[in-house]
C-alpha cells in the first residue's frame, strides 16, 4: 500500500487500478477469500458445532432427513441462481411444481397410461410454464417480478381448476419407496444422483459456457451485452423454460414422495428457494453468484434448520433464523463495504495531509 | 439550446390534456380498472339482481376495506421502486397485538388502541426502512428477510393461542358490523385514508418526491431530494397503514392468530399492480390501487354469485393481473411515442 505514495500521486487511477490487481496475488489463493469461501466456512462450522453440542446429529439418519428435506429447494434454486444472476427473478416455480402435481394426479386417475409417460407428460407441464413466462418477458418485454407474480396465481389457480380440492394418492409403490430409498447404508437418499446431475448441469451451463458466462454480462447491463452480441431475449427466454422445467421435475418428486397428488402441494417454497439463493451470494441486481455458494447456502440453511430442530428449538424461532441469515447475509456485504471504504478514505486522506505538509516544508 | 429544451417540455402533454380535457381524462391509468370493476359488477348484477342487495353490497365493502387500506400503503412504497413483503406478517402482529391488549385491558378506550396499533405498524415499517436505506440493500430482500423474522416472532409470542372476536369488547366488533347511510364505518374510514394519501401523494412536493424517486433514483438524488429520508417516510407510512388494516382485521375478523395475514403479501402488490401502479416505480395513484384492491376482492364475490366454480378463481385473478401488466405496457410504450413524437415537433 505504502508504493503508490513514493511517486507523489496517490490519487491517480492507474494507480488505484494497479493496487487493485496487484493484491489477489499476496495472501491467501482467490478461491479461499470469496463469498463462497466464507458460506462454506460458516456451512463447516455449523456442522462442526452441531455434531459436539447436539445430541444425535452425527449419524447416517441425518444425512438422509436432511438431504431429503432440501431436494425441492436445491434443485430449483439452481436454474433461480442462474435468473437471478441474469438480472430477473422467477416468483411462480412453487405454483407450477403444484400444477405438475395436479396435473400427475389427474393423469394417473383418468388416463391409465404409464407411470413414466405420465412423468414425462408432466414435465412438459413445466416447459409450457416456463415458455410461457419466458414468452411474456423477453417478447413483450414486462418485467419478471410482476409477470410471475401474475403467473404465481394463475398456475396455482389452474392446479386448482384441473383437480378440484380432491387428491389423488394410489401412486405405484415401488416408486414412492424409490423417492425416499437410501443408497445402501449410507443413508444417502437414491433421489441425491438426480440432485448432483442437476447440479453438475446447471454449474458446467453457467461457469464453463459462453452462454453462462454471458448471464454475468447481461446481469450487469443489458445494454453492453446486447452490443457484445449476447442474444438477450434468447437467453432469458431459454433461462425461464429451465426453471420451469427444473420445478415441474420437483412437483413430480413432491407428488412421488408424499405419495399425494394435490393443488396445494408446494405452497410458498418460492420465498425459499430466494433466501437460499441470496444467502449463496448471488447479488439480487444480477451479475454476480455462483453455483458453489448457493449450493452451500441450501446447505446452510438446511442444516441449521435441522440441527436447531433436533436440538427442539420451536419451530418459530427457526423462522426468525431464517430471516435473520438472509438480512445479515446482504447487509453485512454491504456495511463491510462501507467500512472498507470509510478506511480507504481516513487513509488517502491522512497520505495527502502528510504530502502537502511535506511539500509546504520542501518548498 | 438550454432554453429551447426546456420550453419544449412544457407545452408536451400537458398541453395537450388542456386541449381536450376529456382524451385526457380516458387517458388516466385508472380508467382501464376502473372500467374492468364497473363491467364485473354490471354483468354480475344482470345474472344474479341479488348481487347488489344492501347486504351484499355491505358485504362487499367490508371485505374491500382492508385490502384498500394494505393496497394504499404498497403503492406508496412501489412507487418508489421499492416493496414491502412483510405486511402479511405485520397484520398478523398488529391484528394479534390488539387481540392481546384487549386481553390486558378490557376497557381501554378504542382510539387509544388505534393509536398503539398504528405506532405499532409504522416501527416495524420503520426497521424495514431504515434497513433498506442504510444498508442500500434492494427492498424485495430484506423485506423477506423480514417477513420471516415478524413471522416468527408473532409466531413466538402467539404459540397456539388464539383471540376470538368474543374476547374483545363489543364496540370495537362493533366497528365493522354498524353503517353509516348504509355504508360499513371501517368502509368509510378506508376512503378517508385513500383521500388523505392521495392528496398528499398528488399535491404536496414530499408526495411529488416519491414519484421522482421511483422514476430515477439517482437523478432524484442529484435533483437534491432527501431520498433516504422520503423512501423511509414511505416505508413507516405504508407500515402504519398496514397496522391500521391490522387493527380492522381484529375487529372484522373472528379469530387471530399465529397465521394471521400469512399470504396477504402478493395478493396485495397484485392488487396494486393491477390498480396501475407500475411495478418498478414512477407512476400510478393510490386511487387506482385502490380500485385495484375492490375489482381483485369483488372478483371472488362475483365468481360466487354468478356460480362459476370457484376454483377459477384464482387463475381468473392470475389472468387478471398479467392483463394489467400488458396494458400497462402498451400504455407506457404508446405515451412514451406521443411523447418523442411532439418534442421532435417542437424541436
Amino acid at each position: 500500500m505504502s508504493e503508490p505514495v513514493k511517486t507523489g500521486q496517490p490519487l491517480s487511477a492507474t494507480q488505484t487500478l494497479i493496487d487493485t490487481s496487484a493484491a489477489p496475488k499476496r495472501g491467501l489463493p482467490r478461491w479461499l477469500r470469496g463469498n463462497d469461501a466464507i458460506i462454506f466456512a460458516v456451512l463447516i462450522v455449523v456442522i462442526l458445532v452441531a455434531s459436539i453440542s447436539v445430541k444425535n446429529f452425527a449419524s447416517t439418519l441425518t444425512v438422509g432427513f436432511l438431504l431429503i428435506q432440501i431436494v425441492p429447494i436445491i434443485l430449483i434454486a439452481m436454474p433461480m441462481a442462474l435468473v437471478i444472476i441474469s438480472g430477473e427473478i422467477d416468483l411462480s416455480v412453487a405454483s407450477t411444481a403444484g400444477l405438475t402435481s395436479a396435473v400427475m394426479g389427474v393423469l394417473w386417475r383418468d388416463s391409465g397410461m404409464d407411470i413414466w409417460v405420465v412423468m414425462a407428460l408432466c414435465l412438459l407441464v413445466g416447459v409450457a410454464a416456463g415458455a410461457f413466462n419466458g414468452f411474456l418477458i423477453t417478447t413483450l418485454g414486462l418485467p419478471s417480478l410482476a409477470v410471475t407474480i401474475g403467473t404465481l396465481a394463475l398456475y396455482r389457480g389452474l392446479a386448482l381448476v384441473v383437480i378440484g380440492d380432491g387428491k389423488v394418492s394410489n401412486f405405484p409403490a415401488e416408486l414412492t419407496a424409490l423417492s425416499t430409498a437410501k443408497i445402501g447404508t449410507t443413508g444417502i437418499p437414491v433421489v441425491m444422483i438426480l440432485v448432483l446431475v442437476v447440479i453438475a448441469f446447471f454449474a458446467v451451463l453457467l461457469h464453463f459456457t459462453p452462454f453462462g458466462r454471458g448471464l454475468y454480462a447481461l446481469g450487469f447491463s443489458k445494454e453492453a451485452a446486447t452490443f457484445v452480441g449476447i442474444r438477450v431475449g434468447h437467453a432469458k427466454f431459454w433461462l425461464f423454460v429451465a426453471t420451469g422445467v427444473v420445478s415441474s421435475l420437483v412437483g413430480v418428486f413432491w407428488t412421488l414422495r408424499f405419495a399425494s397428488a394435490g393443488p396445494d402441494n408446494a405452497t410458498g417454497i418460492e420465498l425459499s428457494v430466494i433466501a437460499a439463493v441470496l444467502l449463496g451470494g448471488v447479488s439480487i441486481f444480477g451479475g454476480k453468484g455462483s453455483i458453489p455458494g448457493v449450493v452451500a447456502g441450501v446447505l446452510l440453511i438446511g442444516t441449521l434448520t435441522y440441527a436447531l430442530r433436533l436440538a427442539k428449538v420451536p419451530e418459530t424461532t427457526l423462522v426468525i433464523v431464517t430471516g435473520a441469515l438472509l438480512v445479515i447475509s446482504v447487509v453485512a456485504p454491504s456495511l463491510t463495504g462501507w467500512i472498507r471504504e470509510r478506511i480507504r478514505l481516513t487513509r488517502v486522506r491522512r497520505e495527502v495531509q502528510r504530502l502537502s505538509t511535506s511539500g509546504q516544508t520542501s518548498a | 439550446m438550454t432554453t429551447t429544451t426546456v420550453q419544449s417540455e412544457k407545452p408536451g402533454p400537458a398541453a395537450h390534456d388542456k386541449r381536450n380535457p376529456v382524451a385526457a381524462f380516458f387517458r388516466q391509468r385508472e380508467i382501464p380498472v376502473a372500467a374492468a370493476l364497473v363491467a364485473l359488477v354490471l354483468i354480475t348484477f344482470a345474472i344474479n339482481p341479488l348481487f347488489l342487495s344492501p347486504q351484499s353490497v355491505k358485504d362487499l365493502l367490508l371485505n374491500a376495506t382492508i385490502m384498500i387500506i394494505l393496497a394504499v400503503g404498497q403503492a406508496l412504497v412501489i412507487i418508489t421502486r421499492n416493496v414491502d413483503l412483510s405486511i402479511g406478517s405485520i397484520v398478523g402482529l398488529v391484528a394479534f397485538g390488539t387481540g392481546s391488549l384487549f386481553n390486558i385491558a378490557p376497557g381501554m378506550p378504542i382510539p387509544l388502541v388505534f393509536l398503539i396499533g398504528i405506532v405499532f405498524g409504522g416501527l416495524l415499517g420503520a426497521v424495514n426502512g431504515l434497513l433498506v436505506t442504510l444498508a442500500k440493500v434492494p427492498a424485495l430482500v430484506i423485506t423477506l428477510g423480514t417477513m420471516y423474522i415478524y413471522r416468527g416472532i408473532l409466531s413466538t409470542w402467539a404459540g397456539s393461542k388464539q383471540y376470538f372476536s368474543g374476547d374483545n369488547p363489543k364496540e370495537f366488533g362493533n366497528l365493522s358490523v354498524d353503517t353509516f347511510f348504509g355504508f360499513p364505518i371501517i368502509t368509510i374510514m378506508a376512503v378517508v385514508v385513500v383521500v388523505i394519501v392521495a392528496i398528499v401523494l398528488g399535491l404536496r412536493r414530499g408526495g411529488r418526491d416519491l414519484y421522482a424517486i421511483g422514476s430515477d433514483p439517482d437523478a432524484a438524488k442529484l435533483f437534491g431530494i432527501p431520498t433516504g429520508r422520503r423512501v423511509m417516510a414511505a416505508f413507516i407510512a405504508c407500515g402504519a397503514l398496514t397496522g391500521l388494516a391490522g387493527i380492522l382485521y381484529a375487529s372484522r375478523y373472528n379469530s387471530v392468530g399465529a397465521l394471521t395475514g400469512s399470504g396477504l403479501e402478493l395478493d396485495v402488490v397484485a392488487a396494486v399492480v393491477v390498480g396501475g401502479v407500475a411495478i418498478f416505480g414512477g407512476s400510478g395513484t393510490v386511487v387506482g390501487a385502490a380500485i385495484g384492491a375492490v375489482l381483485l376482492s369483488t372478483i371472488t364475490s362475483s365468481l360466487t354469485a354468478t356460480r362459476v366454480d370457484k376454483f377459477w378463481q384464482q387463475a381468473i385473478v392470475g389472468v387478471l393481473i398479467l392483463a394489467a401488466i400488458v396494458i400497462d405496457r402498451v400504455v407506457s410504450i404508446r405515451n412514451t411515442r406521443k411523447l418523442r413524437v411532439s418534442e421532435a415537433r417542437d424541436v
